[in-house]
């Protein structure tokens, strides 16, 4: 134990010879550690709020539907059991946030103009439940319940029809016949996205209304459950075939979704990579520093060698040298990583490319989301990588013949 | 060779592990930065190409506020003319006109609705990448026939095969009811899923008859030669608008705001990332010439004493580093080239980057390429960056003392 505290102050002492050499050393491991950190924190905030969003976008975690719906989203794909059914169902087994809803293609008119939208026909309280999408209403009011007449429509869509809350708009779509369904409804509410392709993508109307319109008495398109996690959903996913009819698909988002399902993957697959090639970069230097230190004191080291110290002692003298460096440069580079992640709490705005980022499926702010996994995953990697790539200088070191390092100018 | 270069030549090598180590981590940044911004630049230019190519093309003539709004009454006003002239005064072939409106398309079994695109078949496949993609049948003949093609997808869900009849249900230009059958001619697939589920094309002339558009048309399509040479048919083609037409002009910028800005922001985190990799090099490349400069104090007193100008000898440090960066610079360049020309005939691919890539109309394996700008740009940045960190040892000199330095050991 003595003998440790005598190597690792020997380790102390030797780092401060040359400070300028430690000190840039330190500078550069700690620039690579805040990087790795700060990068992935903004990577993370967007992925993650992309998939939050993407989720509370109607998916929920786990879906359910009729075999050939995904494909062929008509309403003659329903799901096999009566919303009334499923609704028991659910709540019996302690499934409290799912909705069932109507969810077809539609047409809808305004009196100028017509649009191709998503109707989905639900009940307006189980429908909070899951999914974000049509529940924030910046005029008029919601739907009041699943036998509500009235619809719901997005903002921009609201513009784009020329119309408003009090008028009417129609829609059309079919019925199992493929007769022409349609019907007359008035616009109670708009609701507001935080993707603008949202507000013009779904119009919310009464289940009930819906399903008389389209003449499916009480049939519903799919089933959405929310659970606690979207990283782990398998449980959920589970417990819900187990309660479905086998002819019926349920599905968890990850499939649902494949973008988001891919980008939640790649996403880790990005932090992996990003800590390996900052630590690639700094290892050079690394190694080089460690390679200095010990042929600067290729005399001394053959000296303590001639002196009877052990070579391990050596070995473990350069190694603790090259974990002081590492752990002082990672703690400085930790510590920034995570103040200059506080002032951007708020979020970053990048609405100057807000588009863009629609086409990633992301919002216009960011919020920058320090992961502990993440911060954990590069510390790791830095301190591991950087004694292995020590251990050649260490090894060297502790080989040397003691006459010959002795004699060495 | 000159003295100095020969003196700088030979100093590099009193260490070549030292300076072998800084070079590495050279090659290691400029190889990655050659692979990576090779990859990305190939790719934006693909995006662009293959979203363009669709529908979008270079420029369009739209009447004011179409592009935002897409109504059905906000027209170009005798369409088909103005396409005319602008072919024959540009002598350019690849121009056509396009209306779209929102329409529901009912087969014997199912609807759907759709957006319809009036097209010009003479000239739509000069314009667009739909017409090369019908696989099946045939893209429609003339101008008035009552012929339409489908997406792939859309044909399966709506159940028709060639020769079938559609229904089309919809509102004209002046919001009255709009009503036609038409028969399927083709069906066209572009391996997007959502574009051959929602899109359907008849005839301009078939168009114009079924929603009473008399002569209007909502955009005049313009491709030229090349991205470069967008600006200088712009010019051309503004001049020859009518003067009193209520119309605008807009290029592909204005039309996909979306595409930039995706580029704009990957390119953003791109750069970050990059500038992090060169300032991890340049302190490499730090640490490694104050080393260098501090183990000759010795020496350099000498000089000094002998009557060298400490600017001589900062010119001595630099010139070092040029050398170093120099090596680093082509072994980079040449590395990177051969990863990359290496992924040229392999294709680059990740898990999950098929997903990703449909989202920006990209294909699942992509096929990077050098170019001289790829090869160099990631390089001289990183050897910039190599010389700027050269500067405080280099200048560190001009506090050198020679008596002092002299008697340093």
């Amino acid at each position: 134990m003595q003998y440790l505290h005598l190597i690792m102050t020997l380790a102390w002492r030797n780092l401060w010879r040359n400070h300028r050499r430690t000190i840039i050393m330190i500078a550069a491991i700690s620039v690579g550690a805040w990087a790795m950190i700060f990068m992935t924190s903004l990577m993370r905030g967007m992925v993650n709020e992309m998939i939050r969003d993407g989720i509370r976008a109607l998916p929920g975690h786990v879906q359910v539907h009729h075999p050939a719906y995904r494909d062929d989203p008509s309403v003659s794909n329903l799901v096999s059991m009566t919303s009334t059914e499923i609704d028991a169902l659910l709540s019996g087994a302690g499934i409290d946030r799912f909705t069932a809803r109507v969810r077809v293609p539609a047409i809808v008119s305004s009196e100028r103009e017509s649009r191709g939208v998503t109707l989905i026909g639900a009940d307006p309280a189980q429908e909070v439940s899951v999914s974000a999408v049509g529940t924030k209403i910046v005029a008029g009011r919601n739907l009041e319940g699943p036998a509500d007449g009235g619809i719901v429509i997005g903002r921009e869509l609201a513009e784009k029809l020329e119309t408003e809350v009090g008028k009417r708009i129609v829609l059309m779509s079919q019925d199992p016949e493929n007769e022409v369904a349609d019907r007359g409804y008035r616009v109670v509410g708009l609701f507001e996205a935080t993707l603008p392709t949202q507000e013009e993508a779904f119009v919310f109307a009464g289940r009930k209304t819906v399903q008389d319109m389209l003449q499916i008495d009480d049939r519903v398109s799919e089933v959405a459950i929310a659970g606690d996690n979207y990283r782990a959903v398998d449980g959920l996913l589970a417990a819900v075939r187990d309660l479905m009819n086998d002819e019926d698909e349920v599905l968890p988002w990850t499939e649902l979704d494949a973008y988001l399902g891919a980008m939640l993957g790649v996403m880790d697959g990005f932090v992996l990579v990003w800590v390996i090639v900052i630590f690639l970069a700094l290892s050079f230097g690394l190694v080089n520093t460690l390679v200095m230190a010990v042929f600067e004191r290729v005399r001394e080291i053959g000296l303590m060698l001639a002196l009877g110290m052990r070579p391990s002692s050596i070995l473990g003298q350069i190694v603790i040298e090259s974990v002081l460096l590492l752990v002082l440069g990672l703690a400085i580079g930790n510590a920034l990583a995570f103040a200059s992640v506080v002032p951007l709490r708020g979020g970053i705005d990048i609405s100057a490319v807000a588009e863009g980022m629609e086409m990633f499926g992301a919002a216009s702010v960011l919020y920058p989301e320090i992961e502990t996994g993440d911060v954990i995953l590069a510390n790791i990697v830095v301190l591991t990588l950087g004694i292995l790539a020590s251990l050649s200088p260490a090894w060297r070191a502790s080989r040397y013949e003691p006459v010959e390092a002795i004699t060495k100018v | 060779m000159n003295i100095t270069l020969r003196l700088a030549w030979r100093n590099l090598w009193r260490h070549p592990r030292r300076t072998w180590l800084t070079i590495g981590a050279m090659v290691f940044s400029n190889a990655l930065l050659v692979f990576m911004i090779s990859l990305q630049l190939g790719m934006y230019e693909l995006m662009i190409e293959n979203t363009l190519q669709a529908f979008t093309g270079h420029l369009q003539i739209q009447a004011p506020g179409y592009k935002d709004d897409q109504k059905m009454r906000q027209v170009v006003p005798d369409a088909e003319p103005l396409a005319e002239k602008l072919r024959r005064n540009l002598g350019l072939e690849t121009i056509t006109v396009r209306s779209a409106t929102f329409a529901l398309l009912s087969s014997e079994d199912r609807s759907y609705g759709v957006q319809v695109f009036g097209v010009d078949p003479r000239y739509e496949s000069k314009v667009s990448s739909i017409p090369g993609l019908v696989k099946e049948g045939r893209f429609p003949a003339g101008r008035d026939a009552q012929e339409i093609v489908v997406g792939k997808v859309l044909a399966r869900n709506l159940q028709v095969s060639l020769g079938d009849e559609l229904t089309l249900l919809g509102s004209g230009r002046d919001g009255s009811f709009a009503a036609a059958i038409a028969t399927v001619v083709g069906i066209f697939d572009s391996g997007v899923t959502d574009l051959d589920r929602s899109i359907a094309e008849i005839p301009i002339g078939f168009f114009d008859d079924v929603f009473f558009m008399e002569g209007a048309a909502h955009a005049v399509v313009i491709v030229t030669p090349g991205l470069s040479t967008i600006d200088e048919y712009r010019l051309a083609v503004d001049a020859l608008l009518p003067a009193a037409g209520d119309v605008v002009l807009h290029d592909w910028d204005a039309l996909q705001p979306g595409l930039k800005q995706a580029i704009q922001a990957d390119l953003g985190s791109a750069f970050f990332m990059y500038a992090v990799l060169v300032v991890l090099v340049a302190f490499s490349v730090m640490n490694t010439q104050l080393m260098s400069v501090l183990e000759r104090t010795h020496e350099f007193g000498i000089i000094m004493a002998l009557g060298l100008t400490p600017g001589r000898l900062g010119r001595l440090v630099i010139l070092e580093t040029s050398l170093m960066g120099l090596t680093g610079l082509f072994l980079g360049a040449v590395l990177g080239g051969l990863i990359t020309l290496w992924f040229t005939y392999n294709g680059f691919s990740y898990p999950g980057m098929d997903q990703m890539a449909a989202n920006f109309n990209l294909p699942s394996r992509f096929y990077p390429q050098a170019t001289l700008l790829t090869l160099f740009l990631g390089p001289a940045v990183v050897f910039a960056g190599s010389i700027i960190s050269a500067l405080y040892p280099a200048l560190r000199l001009h506090w050198l003392r020679p008596v002092e330095a002299m008697r340093a050991l």
